[in-house]
């Protein structure tokens, strides 16, 4: 039978549009055979691990908050964690929990950005959130209202919503009181509703198939659903510490990013993330969340990575349920940070950033000055991963027309919501045919 | 305060390090403590899709951002979109991850738009990451706290006067 597929064709996208930062997709086809995919990341280096190499060990939680402005709490949390193991130092009780309350703020609005405004479109069929908002108004004002919940933790315990100027290494400047905390409680009982209608929005999605044989890389911790400690697991059997981290883990350079791909040192590419956590730590979810999660057809593994996006629908139902209850046992306590004097060490830690494991190691002088300093993204960790999924799904879809197969690729890679920096740009496509 | 009792949203829109994109934000700061009762001023430097939550809730929303359309730097815009869409070529609005037009048609599409939306715009020069505010913005700085004063203060008479 006569075949009307093209013989050989070329996605190119120049400019993801709605994902942080920027990057592109090329991707070519000769047949049947997917001969090459790329995952562009052109976003100019950064050098954050250089401009902190001579700063005062104190510094490092604003320093490396100004690389996101997305996730600048999960930034703060690895600085200060890597730290204070350098330092011997640990952070228990009421600052341990605040903390743990500052990042469910992150998880949520970061979370409820994505879902809302950038992945659900790809679901519903329209270019961009503002459409999406004309016909499903209902679902745009409660992502809305998710995020802003989300926001307002953060700066509650941050001091403002974006960069929160509060974390400092060894706790913080200032801890709220019970009366600042408690406007929260009303306003996250009302936001945990939404994310509950969420998980049930989200569950009624079409989504695409896609089954991969992913290794899943999280932390996973002894009683609680992953977010500041654990140990680094993985669904193929690792158990290491975040000081074991680079024996385990190599990074490299691809020519086509300006991003390192990082891989399992002696296997291969691995997915850290929502989809991570949730198929590691299921059962360290709170009950509502689990059930909820299992109401919508999740089960307590998920290996499609369309969903993700009902996965973090959860995780942000787990995020407002976590928050109430860090709220109501909360009392001050009598000092806002642990006293950190400096000396010759060195640490690591990886705590668990909306978009997955993000390690940071630093060493340090003995007057406090940084001497180096290896931060590891969780987009970076993906994006072999990525490269992956695009081969499996366009290998198994090429039947598709060509702005469909390309839509399809797009989603792919938002699956992920990788974050490269913060802007959003405008989509061209070229597709070209041998 | 709860925004439920606010009647006028001043919101300045802007980046901190990177020139003259900071300018909304330093309008905010000047406008503090001079306007009049009822006005609410706001800094905004993230998604701006999360303050949209309370643009219904007042009787009008000033938004105030930097902005290239080829004119002269430190010129003032004065757009009021509550009416129509923003103008999609002539001007670029800011540098921020999700711009002052999407916004705007974000708001409009989950009908919270306000009575009022007014857009001041004040023509940057320099957009360079690190560099300081530029002459030329830091007088359409001064142009804007003005002219919003006066619009606020015309407001606030016509209110007291029985006017509109």
């Amino acid at each position: 039978m006569k075949s009307d597929r093209p013989r050989g064709r070329t996605i190119r996208v120049d400019h993801l549009a709605r994902v942080e930062g920027e990057g592109g997709l090329y991707i070519k086809v000769k047949g049947s055979q997917v001969l090459e995919v790329k995952l562009n990341i052109f976003e100019p280096p950064r050098f954050f691990e250089a401009f902190l190499r001579g700063r005062d060990f104190r510094e490092a939680p604003d320093i490396t908050a100004r690389i996101c402005g997305i996730c600048p709490v999960a930034y703060q949390m690895s600085a200060v964690h890597a730290l204070e193991n350098a330092l011997g130092v640990q952070v228990g009780g009421a600052l341990r929990n605040l903390r743990r309350l500052l990042y469910c703020g992150e998880w949520i609005e970061s979370h409820a950005l994505h879902v809302t405004l950038l992945h659900a479109p790809d679901f519903l069929g329209y270019p961009d959130g503002i459409r999406m908002a004309r016909e499903h108004p209902q679902a745009v004002r409660r992502g809305l209202g998710l995020k802003k919940a989300g926001n307002e933790i953060v700066t509650v315990l941050g001091g403002r919503e974006i960069h929160p100027i509060n974390v400092r290494v060894g706790g913080f400047y200032r801890v709220p009181s019970r009366q600042e905390l408690q406007p929260l409680e009303e306003k996250l009982k009302r936001a945990r509703d939404a994310a509950l209608e969420m998980v049930r929005w989200t569950a009624k999605l079409n989504f695409p198939e896609l089954e991969q044989s992913y290794e899943f890389v999280t932390l996973r911790h002894p009683t609680e659903y992953p977010l500041n400690e654990g140990r680094i697991v993985s669904s193929s059997g690792l158990d290491i510490s975040a000081a074991e981290y680079e024996d385990h883990f190599a990074e490299e350079q691809a020519p086509h990013s300006n991003a390192l791909h990082s891989t399992l040192r002696g296997r291969a590419a691995y997915l850290v993330g929502p989809l991570a956590r949730y198929n590691l730590n299921f059962e360290r979810l709170s009950p509502l969340a689990r059930e909820a999660a299992r109401a919508a057809g999740l089960g307590p593994t998920c290996r499609n990575p369309f969903q993700s996006i009902v996965v973090r629908s959860v995780e942000i139902l787990y995020a407002c349920d976590e928050a109430l209850r860090l709220i109501s046992e909360y009392e001050p306590p009598e000092r806002a940070f642990v006293e950190v004097e400096p000396r010759p060490s060195s640490g690591a830690a990886c705590t668990e950033a909306p978009r997955g494991l993000l390690y940071h190691r630093y060493r340090i002088a003995a007057d406090g000055s940084i001497v180096e300093a290896k931060i590891v993204p969780p987009t970076s960790q993906n994006q072999k991963t990525i490269e992956g999924d695009l081969l499996s799904f366009v290998e198994s879809h090429l039947g598709l027309a060509k702005d469909e197969l390309q839509a399809s690729c797009e989603q792919v890679v938002r699956n992920y919501d990788p974050c490269i920096s913060c802007a959003t740009h405008f989509l061209t496509l070229e597709l070209e045919k041998d | 305060m709860e925004i439920d009792q606010e009647k006028k949203l001043v919101i300045g829109i802007g980046a901190e390090s990177r020139g003259d994109d900071a300018v909304g934000l330093l309008v905010a700061r000047r406008l503090r403590g001079k306007t009049p009762a009822g006005v609410t001023i706001r800094e905004a430097t993230g998604h701006i899709a999360a303050f949209i939550e309370d643009w219904d809730r007042a009787s009008a929303v000033f938004l105030v951002d930097a902005a290239r359309s080829g004119s002269a730097p430190g010129t003032l815009h004065r757009i009021d979109v509550a009416e129509k869409a923003l103008p999609s070529k002539g001007l670029r609005w800011s540098t921020h991850g999700a711009g002052i037009g999407e916004a705007v048609e974000l708001a409009r599409a989950l009908g919270r738009l306000p009575r009022r939306l007014t857009i001041y715009g004040i023509e940057g020069k320099s957009f360079e990451a690190g560099k300081p505010l530029s002459m030329e913005a830091e007088r359409g700085a001064r142009l804007a706290v003005d002219a919003i004063l006066q619009e606020l203060t015309r407001d606030e008479r016509g209110r007291c006067t029985g006017g509109v």
